[in-house]
């Protein structure tokens, strides 16, 4: 992997969200809220609201407009929201520290699943076991996040009441607590991903399992056990990775439905209120962060595998 | 034809798709006319019963009868979401050829910008393009096409590309054959199969994201019977009667279920070697 490719994926995630903030911009630009009549509210004088607007420099030419926030967010500063009169920055960044737990909590959870049934599908295929994991990863990824939720708050909150059904405990704060509010969000989040991705295992692994070298392997005696283990796996778990940064970019939707449904306040939730508040900078800021971490997610997931499979050279 | 529905209806994955398919076809055209009870009356003294033979899925928190409202939902979530894949996939078709078609430092570009509007994850989208055009069932059309145009753009893209290297094409333009047998003969019928499997899994997706945005309450309003709506609305009487929720959840559920496993059949179907 040569130094020239790192600055050239660094230099893409520069693009992608240069494009996104156009994106970002344009949409929040043509959303019919007046951010002075937000701020004053409707009863304002329009002395006051021309005074505000002059202020808040949203008399200016767009274009100037642009480039204003943009400068703000290379600084550092990404806006006041007009909803709480905060800056926006730090409550996001700080909801995308919550939401980056979820998300990384459901992405181990979604390996220790998803991997064995993958393996045990490939390795028993057309057998009962593998049927088994097909049905059970058709369902998986037809059941929208929504819908999980609800039945599960339902049967393991209202009828069973092992957990709670709402809410969210800082880890600090409460260890245990923590870990029980938080079972069921990952639960739920995981479902998709565990689908998704044993399938990928399965017929990764059943495609190495033909190759050559694992026929010689087979040949020179050694057995079952240790072909898989250390012939097979390491090679059919390897495009995993990519798999599941791509993936990311569906687990922040679901982040986004699962936060709202359980009341935690990440940065999908964040981004719901900010929605339906029209809170412009809040949308901007929260819109770009996400899109950040997706890029970020999915660079360093391509350098791990360039990392962990010597044959790919990248120029 | 025959020899290729054969083929669908020989895999388990195909034959079961299609069958539910072709369910969920029947009960939305002729689900108004079979429903045994108006969508919409309330009968107050009704509420919350269990299954019966009036009721057959039991009744919601106004007394309205749950089967009669899936049947007629099945018209708003089903229909919407086919509609919104083939929006998105043509308008992605069109980018995506076009980039194969440029090539080079254009394609390049294309692609690059593609894939910068696929960091915003769909579903944040649509709730984005929602919000601008204001909440309707219409306007989530637009969000959900919107939202998919970029992953079939990507798609195409690569099929054509692909498509373009395979030696039948050299060989039919080493032949003499016109460009326009080319395309239209060879490369079209290579082009199209991959993207209708592809179109066939995304309308699963397209129903689950239809009805996450009437269940964020940014598509359908109350009192249609979208199914996304109705279990959102069920969320606060669910431990009164467990029905209200559970039915519109399995009527998502077995239509996205069936169109991946379509999907799945369609891709086996049209490509024998795998």
């Amino acid at each position: 992997m040569s130094p020239n490719y790192i600055l050239k994926r660094i230099a893409l995630i520069f693009y992608t969200l240069l494009v996104v903030s156009l994106i970002v911009f344009a949409i929040t630009q043509i959303l019919p809220a007046d951010a002075a009549v937000m701020m004053l509210g409707e009863n304002a004088t329009d002395q006051a609201l021309d005074a505000l607007r002059q202020r808040m420099g949203l008399n200016d030419p767009v274009w100037m407009q642009y480039a204003h926030w943009l400068i703000g967010i290379v600084q550092g500063n990404f806006g006041t929201s007009l909803r709480t009169g905060q800056p926006v920055g730090p409550v996001m960044f700080e909801a995308l520290g919550r939401s980056l737990l979820l998300a990384l909590l459901s992405i181990t959870f979604m390996l220790i699943l998803a991997i064995p049934l993958g393996i045990i599908a490939a390795i028993r295929r057309g057998r009962v076991a593998d049927m088994l994991v097909s049905l059970i990863s058709y369902v998986g990824v037809s059941l929208p996040e929504f819908v999980t939720a609800t039945v599960a708050v339902l049967l393991f909150a209202d009828w069973l009441k092992w957990l709670p059904p709402t809410g969210y405990v800082p880890l600090t704060e409460n260890f245990g607590s923590a870990i029980a509010h938080l079972t069921l969000p990952v639960f739920v989040i995981s479902i998709i991903l565990i689908a998704h991705v044993s399938r990928m295992v399965r017929s990764e692994l059943i495609d190495v399992l033909h190759a050559d070298y694992i026929r010689s392997a087979r040949l020179k005696g050694l057995s079952g056990s240790s072909v898989l283990m250390g012939h097979a796996l390491r090679n059919a778990l390897l495009p995993t990775i990519t798999i599941v940064a791509l993936d990311v970019g569906y687990l922040l939707g679901g982040v986004i439905v699962v936060e709202e449904i359980f009341a935690i306040p990440g940065i999908g939730r964040q981004l719901i209120v900010a929605i339906q508040a029209r809170d412009l900078p809040a949308i901007q800021a929260g819109v770009l962060i996400m899109a950040a971490t997706y890029s970020i997610v999915n660079f360093l997931a391509d350098m791990l595998y360039a990392a962990l499979d010597k044959r790919i050279q990248y120029d | 034809m025959t020899e290729f529905l054969k083929r669908l209806l020989r895999t388990p994955q195909g034959a079961i798709g299609v069958a539910i398919v072709g369910l969920v076809l029947l009960v939305v055209i002729i689900g108004p006319w079979v429903a045994p009870h108006d969508p919409e009356s309330l009968a107050p003294l009704q509420r919350y019963k269990g299954s019966s033979l009036t009721y057959l899925l039991g009744t919601d928190q106004y007394g309205r009868d749950i089967f009669s409202r899936l049947l007629i939902g099945a018209r708003a979530t089903v229909i919407m979401a086919m509609l919104a894949t083939l929006a998105g996939t043509v308008v992605g078709a069109l980018i995506g050829t076009t980039s194969a078609f440029l090539g080079g430092r254009a394609d390049e570009a294309i692609m690059r910008t593609i894939d910068a509007v696929m960091s915003i994850p769909s579903l944040l989208f649509a709730l984005l393009v929602v919000n601008l055009l204001g909440s309707s069932i219409v306007n989530a059309l637009v969000a959900v096409a919107v939202a998919f145009a970029p992953g079939m753009a990507r798609i195409t893209r690569s099929v054509a590309l692909s498509v373009r290297k395979q030696d039948y094409i050299n060989a039919a333009i080493a032949r003499g054959e016109s460009a326009r047998f080319v395309i239209v003969r060879e490369m079209l019928p290579n082009v199209i199969a991959p993207i209708i499997v592809e179109m066939t899994i995304r309308v699963s997706f397209a129903v689950m994201l239809f009805a996450t945005l009437s269940f964020l309450g940014l598509g359908a309003q109350p009192p249609a019977a979208e199914w996304g709506l109705m279990v959102s609305e069920a969320r606060r009487y669910m431990h009164l009667s467990a029905g209200i929720l559970i039915w519109p959840s399995i009527a998502i559920a077995l239509v996205a279920i069936g169109f991946n496993l379509l999907g799945d059949g369609l891709r086996d179907a049209l490509n024998p070697r795998a």
